[in-house]
């Protein structure tokens, strides 16, 4: 079952995404053809997916925290990983518009800052986890660090508004942006479902992964009981 | 498109896709460390 889910999730987010490069290449309105505009359809979608990661990373760190259970633990942590890897195309992507909007590299503005700090934030949870061996503490403080990091995706999502720096104000028309023409919004949101189905198909192969080292160190204490 | 603005979103392009590749790789090859370390720790504990 979870095989053919793998493939539907891979198929759907490949057939999405064959489908957008194609829609946003030939079948937008002329405004739309300039790099501005096509960096910002990958840009944007991985912000989003890697912010949807990091909010459901808090949702099982929440309830690592209220009940106990490890499968909670295991969850976020497999979850923060795949949207720390969404995060780093956002970053990217953000430096080379940057490169060609601006005619630099990176900015110290109030959006960058706070989304490079979100970023080391969640890169320092994976590096935690490496850092310490025993579950049950492991797992509280990185539910913890959780939380803290998700306080700052919402300084991220906000600093645009409270902030007028070198970073453009919002442009799409759910946050009262209208910066970009009709019709030039969708390849934003389609591209977002097939980076979302990518993710998940990454979080279900990192958390058969969980299973397998789980199994693993049942049959290390196992073997050490004999 | 103008060479240069397609310079720009090629770039965009390959940043995306080749970090999301890299990452996808590393989950391959930690499964297949994993999937090794299984059979051996199966293995150990058939023969006690």
């Amino acid at each position: 079952m979870r095989e053919k889910i793998l493939y539907g999730l891979g198929l759907v987010g490949m057939g999405l995404l064959a489908w957008n490069l194609y829609k946003i290449a030939f079948d937008l309105p002329h405004q739309a053809n300039v790099a501005a505009y096509q960096i910002v359809y990958f840009h944007v979608p991985a912000a989003i997916t890697a912010f949807t990661g990091f909010f459901v990373a808090l949702v099982a760190s929440g309830l690592y925290l209220a009940t106990g259970a490890l499968k909670y633990d295991a969850f976020a942590a497999g979850v923060t990983e795949v949207a720390v890897a969404f995060a780093s195309v956002n970053l990217a992507t953000g430096m080379i518009w940057a490169r060609y909007a601006w005619g630099i590299w990176w900015a110290w503005d109030a959006r960058l800052t706070s989304m490079l700090a979100c970023w080391l934030i969640y890169a320092g949870y994976l590096i935690l986890r490496r850092a310490i061996d025993e579950p049950t503490q492991r797992a509280r403080l990185s539910a913890f660090l959780s939380i803290f990091g998700c306080v700052d995706v919402g300084f991220v999502y906000k600093s645009i508004e409270w902030f007028r720096t070198q970073h453009p104000a919002p442009v799409l028309s759910i946050r009262q942006g209208g910066g970009m023409g009709p019709g030039m919004e969708s390849p934003i949101y389609w591209n977002w479902l097939a980076m979302l189905c990518i993710a998940s198909l990454l979080v279900i192969v990192r958390m058969r992964q969980e299973d397998v080292s789980r199994e693993i160190d049942s049959l290390r204490r196992m073997a050490h009981s004999y | 498109m103008d060479p240069k603005e397609f310079q720009y979103v090629f770039a965009g392009l390959v940043a995306a896709w080749l970090i999301l590749v890299i990452y996808a790789v590393s989950l391959g090859l930690r499964e297949r460390r994993l999937r090794k370390e299984l059979d051996r720790v199966r293995k150990m504990v058939e023969k006690r």
